[in-house]
């Protein structure tokens, strides 16, 4: 049987005709076998470009569409439609990527054209033995994942449990409330980050459609869109949740109180072995550290925390469970970690004394941290001069090249916060200024008029001269170099990706950018969904922003999850392998390719049977299949090779 | 040698790391040789040796296979299986006399369109360093 395949190629304006003759392309086209109409077209997927192919395939009687135009990647599902709008089945369609893989990557007319002619050429012979196939449709199971309990993950979680629907709030501390819980106030409006935050942490403790599972893991997702199985381990509190009612004598009757770094307050307290990670945590559970308690480690311990607990509430027997749910969507919200600024040792952090990060400045003018709010030195005095430096780590080529995005706005909060406790002189280290966000630029301003120094030049060194703490740097506004002694400076360290996220990305299934965070399908218009449909992305791990950002991107990804809900149904595709028990030798090779296990063996036919609802499409047995009885839908040999041809000839 | 020689390269990208790392080189406008045509598939672990056959039968001069990082597969491993068919492919080239500079498999992620955009670079300049495909004319470097 002839085939009957239209050509369309677009202009997409200038983007592929500037550089490619598309007319040249069109009309070479229309002399390829089978090719019974050649168009080009300014912009095929606009409507009256789409309409154009509805109106050929229903007048002169197309069987096959080629749209020579942008990536398959972007357009592909627009074009299925055209052909589905005029009763052809959308898989009798394939396109050629002259723009992206052949016009912007191409400086020379004459090579695009020619490139352009070839990949026309694969897409037809391609197309021609392409097959129709019915999509699959599979119900949806209502329930989402959210994975982290900062408020990227809060906001999201809260936001579809409103809507009705079932919540897992996947934690790995003991407690929700991520890096914000660590924040004293927040930027522009100086809010108690506890103040909006808390509120919000008790509504996902309250709400009945939120299930939270604390100090808890993702180990493994399976599945597809619509019905993913995860499996979660969770460690042991040895603490029974449901006795325990938070009111922490265990941790004042711990014989290692005040003796263990409390990472909450990053180290600059102490806390004990059964420990609540903070006043409003939630859960408000004690936990036992298993790294840390001496029955749990040494098997030697008065247990005095047994005995001060009247609820009976400790349990040492307790295990690490794991858990598998059933859920529709997927919300990865799980943050960001801050530079180490061990790193860049030229700031004296971790060698001199009265040198902290921004979150350790954070815990302490926190009023519940380690100094009750107090800005004091290692010597309990209060500074009389204090030096913040912004960019510690960010926009360093030698670190990371990007810009943290929040360190210019919560350095001006920290000279604030300084202004406001102390007497202290002020001087911030900038290398530009960028206060984008709402009524950041008037935080600025009315920071500036508190009398804080602003000067414009990177901090290059911190250095201890005579015992006195001195920052050096290059005032480019005065065109002098400085040196400016002080009590107390404080680093800003750069917002990076998770030391395990390239794992994280492993086990979701997700890509990550080139600075190592997660990477969305569309770095503008599609901010919060992945390469993995049903796994959406939100907050600081998709990259650094501020908290009005991260909640936004809660919510949207939130909307992402509820859309799949809302249809009930969702479209998982149907590329698929098939094998031919009439040529089917029975070796088996291919049931240990597959790495689904979808293929088994039928022991009366003595042939492998690939189960479709399993299989996922990747073709790993078919190119191991010595006898080429395995094809795979849409990517089978026939098709492959004749692309191959076609592109080479 | 020829000069003007223009060496025809295959490119069998897998549809969720590599296609889209070539994407993204247009996207970011980063020039490279048009001598690469690209065919896409969904896991290099599609890749039959049978289809690099084919290319070197049609013409080509070279044939880059490009997937995941391994770990980073769609499919679990597709990546690996191609990465343990790559040196068969290799010796069955070389029994026909075919140069293994000409088959490569590499790995681009959706965020490398700079580094396939150099692969790309190198292998044009490299096939023309060997110059045009002759069926068993690379029996000798081979040996």
């Amino acid at each position: 049987m002839t085939e009957r395949i239209g050509v369309y190629v677009c202009h997409c304006g200038h983007n592929i005709a500037a550089v490619g003759d598309v007319e040249k392309v069109a009309q070479y086209a229309g002399t390829l076998d089978n090719v019974v109409i050649a168009r080009d077209y300014k912009y095929m997927c606009s409507d009256p470009g789409q309409e154009l192919i509805k109106n050929d395939i229903q007048q002169l009687g197309l069987t096959r569409v080629v749209v020579a135009a942008c990536s398959p990647r972007m357009h592909e599902p627009t074009f299925k439609g055209a052909l589905e709008r005029a009763n052809l089945n959308g898989y009798l369609l394939e396109m050629a990527n002259i723009r992206e893989q052949c016009s912007w990557v191409t400086d020379n007319t004459q090579n695009a054209t020619e490139k352009a002619k070839s990949l026309v050429r694969g897409a037809v012979r391609r197309v021609y033995y392409h097959r129709p196939i019915e999509e699959r449709v599979v119900s949806v199971n209502k329930a989402t994942l959210v994975v982290g309990g900062g408020i990227a993950g809060i906001q999201a979680a809260l936001q579809i449990a409103e809507a009705g629907h079932k919540v897992y709030l996947v934690e790995r501390e003991a407690s929700i409330g991520g890096q914000m819980a660590k924040f004293d106030k927040t930027f522009p409006t100086m809010d108690c980050a506890a103040c909006i935050l808390t509120p919000k942490m008790v509504a996902v403790s309250q709400s009945p459609n939120i299930e939270l599972l604390t100090y808890a893991e993702v180990a493994q997702v399976d599945g597809y869109v619509g019905n993913f199985t995860v499996t979660v381990r969770q460690k042991p509190r040895y603490i029974v949740e449901d006795l325990c009612t938070g009111c922490g004598d265990c941790t004042t009757a711990c014989v290692l109180k005040n003796r263990i770094p409390d990472a909450f307050d990053e180290g600059l307290s102490k806390r004990s072995a059964a420990y609540i990670s903070f006043p409003q945590a939630i859960p408000l559970k004690a936990v036992i550290d298993e790294k840390e308690c001496l029955l749990l480690t040494k098997g030697k311990c008065s247990k005095n925390c047994v005995e001060a607990c009247s609820r009976e509430a400790i349990d040492f027997s307790q295990k690490e469970t794991v858990r598998r749910i059933e859920v529709g969507s997927i919300i990865l919200a799980t943050g960001f970690e801050l530079f180490d600024a061990r790193k860049a040792p030229q700031y004296g952090y971790g060698i001199y004394d009265d040198v902290y990060t921004g979150i350790e400045f954070e815990r302490l003018t926190n009023a519940s941290g380690p100094t009750q709010g107090k800005i004091l030195t290692k010597r309990g005095e209060e500074p009389k001069s204090v030096a913040i430096l912004h960019c510690i780590g960010s926009r360093d080529e030698n670190y990371q090249k990007y810009c943290s995005r929040v360190c210019c706005m919560s350095s001006v909060k920290f000279a604030h916060l300084v202004k406001e406790k102390t007497d202290a002189e002020v001087f911030e280290f900038y290398i530009d200024m960028r206060t984008f966000g709402k009524q950041y630029e008037e935080f600025y301003t009315r920071v500036q008029e508190e009398g804080v120094n602003f000067i414009r030049g990177k901090g290059a060194e911190v250095a201890k001269v005579d015992g006195q703490l001195v920052v050096r740097a290059e005032d480019t506004l005065l065109g002098a170099y400085r040196e400016i002694p002080v009590d107390m400076v404080v680093l800003n360290t750069a917002l990076v990706p998770r030391h395990d996220a390239e794992k994280v990305a492993q086990i979701f299934g997700i890509s990550r950018s080139e600075d190592g965070f997660f990477l969305e399908s569309h770095i503008k218009l599609d901010p919060v969904t992945t390469s993995t449909d049903g796994v959406h992305i939100a907050g600081c791990c998709q990259s650094p922003k501020d908290i009005p950002d991260t909640v936004a991107q809660g919510s949207a990804a939130a909307a992402q999850s509820l859309a799949v809900i809302a249809t009930g149904k969702v479209k998982i595709s149907p590329i698929s392998a098939w094998s031919d028990p009439a040529v089917c030798a029975g070796c088996r090779i291919c049931l240990g390719l597959c790495p689904f296990k979808a293929i088994g063996f039928n022991e009366e036919k003595k042939v492998a049977e690939i189960n479709q609802a399993v299989c996922k499409g990747c073709g790993s047995c078919a190119a191991g299949c010595p006898s080429n009885a395995i094809v795979v839908s849409h990517f089978s040999n026939q098709q492959l090779l004749a692309e191959i041809e076609g592109v080479l000839a | 040698m020829n000069t003007n020689f223009e060496p025809k390269i295959l490119g069998i990208l897998c549809n969720w790391c590599s296609y889209t790392g070539a994407d993204l080189a247009g996207i970011s406008r980063i020039k490279y040789p048009a001598n690469i045509k690209i065919v896409r598939v969904m896991c290099t672990g599609r890749v039959d040796p049978t289809f690099v056959l084919k290319a070197f039968q049609q013409g080509a001069d070279g044939v880059l296979v490009s997937g995941c990082h391994p770990g980073d597969c769609h499919y679990v491993d597709g990546n690996v299986k191609a990465m343990r068919r790559a040196p068969l492919v290799t010796e069955l080239l070389r029994q026909m006399g075919i140069e293994k500079e000409r088959f490569k498999l590499v790995w681009v992620s959706a965020s490398e369109g700079e580094k396939f955009a150099k692969i790309v670079e190198d292998m044009v300049a490299d096939l023309k360093k060997l110059g045009p495909l002759a069926p068993g004319g690379g029996a000798e470097k081979n040996a």
